[in-house]
């Protein structure tokens, strides 16, 4: 009996070693790969740290989009209205990147006060703003149904410009 | 005139499906506490009616699309008059309503389908187990009646013509993708409700294990056959070439799937072995509340996706409301009757029981991780602490390690024994399939393509782990009988599934190893005329061009494709498209697959000087991920048609006698 339960003992110590060992990896895991969401005006202000992942967004400033006419590098600026930042992009941006439309990119700020890009992502939903994005917006006193709206008419303008060149 | 009352139909439909739901949910449940037969009686033919009044409701939702009835909300935001027939029978569940309809639809079907295969059930569970199910759809059903109305009409201003179904909906893959889904989430209820009645009734014998099984099995399967859609549509549909992004709304669906498989496991100790009794109750009612967490986290809003088509914070609110309860009441009932059901089985320390256990753990710790690294910004959200994201290496450093751990073990437990195995027969059985996957491991990386990795040869050792000892054992086992084929034909078909499921975890596992280390992807600047190469493909673009669809209008190129050294070549056509209801840009990505290997290639985006950005990918065994995931659902659905589940009620009388 006393063989058994000190079986027992080990076998509820083994398990907590290893729930333990399993909550630290996770902790650790987790507080290594948090990406923080910065807008343009924090990123101005100097609040979001240097070469380190981050996420940005904001709207993509009309006509800021500038392809390099050899490769697939482009450069952005995103904006919330109040601050904008730049941001320097290599390779295929998502279908539903357009002027005027809320955007979010995953990358580092580099010491010169622009953003690398890994990735850029522009979400599936037309009208969708990014929630992040939203907010930082009405941080800057706009509200977001105006930039639904303002993105919309953006988007507009800039599909009939479109339409105008094809035709 | 009565084409018109369709949509009225349906509401009423669904009202009366629901009352019905209340009743089926009170009325036998509480005959069982008090042993009124006639009471318990209500619970089938309550189950058999609201199963007709749903599906007469969502047979009214369908008509509603198939006619064009646009002053039919749903129907006007979702379909359009040019959309195809099978896209509008598919778009009925390609936004919230109709999504939470077919919700409803599903598990009115399981609770039917319960009713009627376990008519040899003692009265008493059957009533609970059918209350339970009862209860649970008055929820989803009030959910949809209160809050998501699918049959609000648009009048008097009705709508022309639709603003049509999301482009990335209109899909094969998604047509099957979210009803398949369903069945898992949905699936886990019945294992739910039979875990709530052995609460109730303090009853949980071997016949209580040997009638959840079949149950959980098929849902399992279906859930695994979901989310490999998911992530198929997901890999040719959004246009990079990615197949599992660790996307909250993925996890979703993954979390159930994890906390079933261990809940699969736990049920064998449980039905061989009388143990793990409590646990196995844990991992039902766990299983099932992380179901309605992934729908909560889908249909609530919280989550902005393809998946969230609504935001209605009142929507949310209510399914949250419906989890805490669920979550609640049955922790509560587990607290405080689990004891009842509990028994001590004794095993020693190296025995398939311990195997098992270890298998749980490492399933519960995945679990938890997943679920830790999906929520956590959501909490913090919620708690206003600053909105952060969690990314994919967060998944990836925890995952990974955790399965290759797995597999460890799940290369020794097909082996061992039950309640006690000694530890030399195990080494003997199985150091030289150890040896062999290292040597297969190491050797076959460098034969491929001449680059040798140390991840690919780790994912499989982890596989041929799994797989080696496996086969071992086969033979062994089939060494014993009089000829081969008799040894082979002796195996039950239950252990033919957990063969066929295990294989295809090993398959999966290699897939995902390959593919995720020896993919070749270029984003490269094509105008006519011009010739890129990738993993020994020369790929030519020699038109480009433009087409008119139904519903859209396409940029379109055309590729030539050759592998080296060889003559024949293939033409690749991927398209740009812009759907004209709603404005919105899709990328049609142009496929070559094959079991070795897939080419991908997809347009990008128009530059100015009149050339494309187009991404071409090389991705090698990416078809073997879902290769295992449909043999880890054909394991799944083999082990369900063991005689030894179809027999059960002649003997279970007896087995009973014997417990």
């Amino acid at each position: 009996m006393r063989a058994r339960r000190r079986q027992r003992l080990l076998i509820i110590l083994a398990m907590l070693a290893l729930a333990a060992i399993a909550a630290g990896l996770m902790l650790y895991a987790l507080r290594s790969n948090i990406n923080l969401f910065f807008s343009p005006v924090q990123v101005v202000a100097g609040e979001a740290p240097l070469e380190r992942q981050i996420r940005a967004g904001g709207l993509v400033a009309e006509g800021s989009v500038e392809r390099d006419p050899q490769s697939l590098d482009v450069r952005f600026s995103v904006t919330d209205r109040v601050e904008s930042i730049e941001v320097r992009y290599s390779g295929i941006l998502p279908d539903l990147f357009r002027e005027g439309q809320g955007v979010v990119v995953l990358g580092e700020l580099q010491p010169g006060g622009w953003v690398r890009a890994e990735e850029v992502l522009a979400r599936h939903d037309e009208n969708y703003m990014p929630p992040e994005v939203a907010e930082a917006l009405k941080e800057a006193g706009y509200a977001p149904e105006d930039y639904r709206d303002k993105a919309a008419e953006a988007g507009q303008r800039l599909d009939s410009r479109q339409r105008a060149d094809q035709e | 005139m009565l084409i018109e009352m369709i949509p009225e139909v349906g509401l009423f439909a669904l009202i009366i499906a629901l009352l019905m739901a209340v009743i089926q949910g009170t009325v036998p449940l509480v005959g069982a506490a008090t042993r009124h037969p006639l009471w318990m009686a209500y619970a089938r033919p309550m189950a058999s009616g609201q199963f007709a009044f749903v599906l007469l409701a969502y047979a009214c939702l369908t008509a509603s699309y198939m006619l064009d009835d646009f002053s039919v909300a749903t129907v006007a935001n979702n379909s359009n008059s040019m959309l195809p027939w099978y896209y509008k029978f598919s778009a009925v569940w390609g936004n919230h309503e109709g999504s939470m309809l077919l919700w409803s639809l599903i598990l009115a079907g399981w609770t039917f389908a319960v009713g009627h295969a376990s008519r040899a059930l003692p009265h008493d569970i059957l009533a609970r187990v059918l209350g339970v199910m009862g209860l649970v759809s008055s929820g989803f059903l009030a959910f949809v009646l209160l809050t998501s109305n699918p049959f609000a009409r648009l009048l008097p201003d009705v709508p022309a013509d639709g603003s049509d179904l999301n482009p990335l909906l209109q899909d094969v893959g998604l047509i099957i993708h979210p009803p398949m889904l369903y069945m898992g989430y949905v699936g886990f209820s019945v294992v739910f409700a039979f875990a709530i009645a052995a609460l109730l009734s303090g009853r949980l014998d071997a016949a209580w294990t040997r009638w959840v099984r079949p149950w959980t099995n098929i849902a399992w399967a279906f859930l695994t056959l979901g989310i490999a859609l998911g992530s198929w549509w997901a890999y040719y549909e959004l246009g990079w070439g990615g197949w599992w992004f660790w996307d909250p709304v993925e996890n979703a669906s993954l979390l159930p799937w994890l906390a079933g498989t261990a809940l699969i496991h736990s049920l064998a100790v449980t039905e061989k072995r009388g143990a793990f009794k409590s646990w196995t109750l844990l991992l039902a009612i766990s299983t099932f509340s992380l179901s309605l967490l992934g729908t909560f986290l889908v249909r609530s809003g919280v989550l902005t996706s393809v998946h969230a088509f609504a935001n209605d914070p009142s929507r949310g609110v209510f399914i949250l409301m419906l989890l805490g309860l669920t979550v609640g009441a049955s922790l509560l009932l587990f607290a405080l009757r689990a004891p009842r059901v509990g028994q001590r089985v004794g095993f020693t320390g190296l025995s398939r029981d311990t195997l098992l256990l270890i298998n749980n753990l490492l399933l519960v710790i995945m679990t938890v991780s997943v679920l830790l690294g999906t929520i956590y910004p959501l909490l913090l959200d919620a708690l206003g602490l600053g909105k952060i994201s969690v990314g994919a290496p967060y998944f990836n450093s925890l995952f990974v390690p955790l399965t290759v751990l797995l597999c460890l073990f799940m290369g020794l437990g097909p082996v061992s024994q039950w309640k006690r195995t000694p530890a030399r027969a195990l080494w003997r059985h199985c150091w030289p399939s150890a040896v062999l996957a290292v040597v297969i491991a190491a050797l076959v990386p460098l034969i491929y393509r001449g680059a040798w990795s140390p991840r690919v040869s780790l994912g499989l050792v982890a596989a041929l782990w799994i797989l080696l000892p496996m086969l071992k054992g086969l033979v062994v086992r089939s060494r014993q009988a009089t000829s081969r084929l008799a040894g082979l034909r002796r195996l039950s078909l239950a252990y033919w599934g957990m063969l066929v499921a295990h294989l295809g975890v090993a398959v999966t596992i290699i897939g995902v190893s390959v593919v995720a280390n020896y993919s070749i992807e270029r984003n490269v600047r094509m105008a006519e005329g011009d010739t890129a190469s990738l993993a020994g493909y020369t790929f030519t673009l020699t038109e480009l061009g433009e087409r008119r669809g139904a519903n859209f209008v396409a940029d379109t190129a055309r590729l030539e494709v050759r592998h080296q050294g060889q003559s024949q070549g293939f033409v690749m056509t991927p398209e740009k498209r812009l759907y004209l209801a709603t404005g919105m840009p899709m990328t049609d990505v142009a496929l070559r697959p094959g079991p070795w290997r897939d080419l991908y290639v997809a347009m990008g985006e128009e530059l100015k000087d009149g050339s494309w950005a187009l991404r071409l990918q090389y991705k090698p065994l990416v078809r073997w991920l879902w290769l295992g995931a449909l043999l880890m659902a054909v394991g799944g659905l083999l082990a369900v048609v063991d005689r030894r589940y179809r027999r059960r009620s002649a003997r279970h009388g007896a087995e009973e006698a014997a417990a």
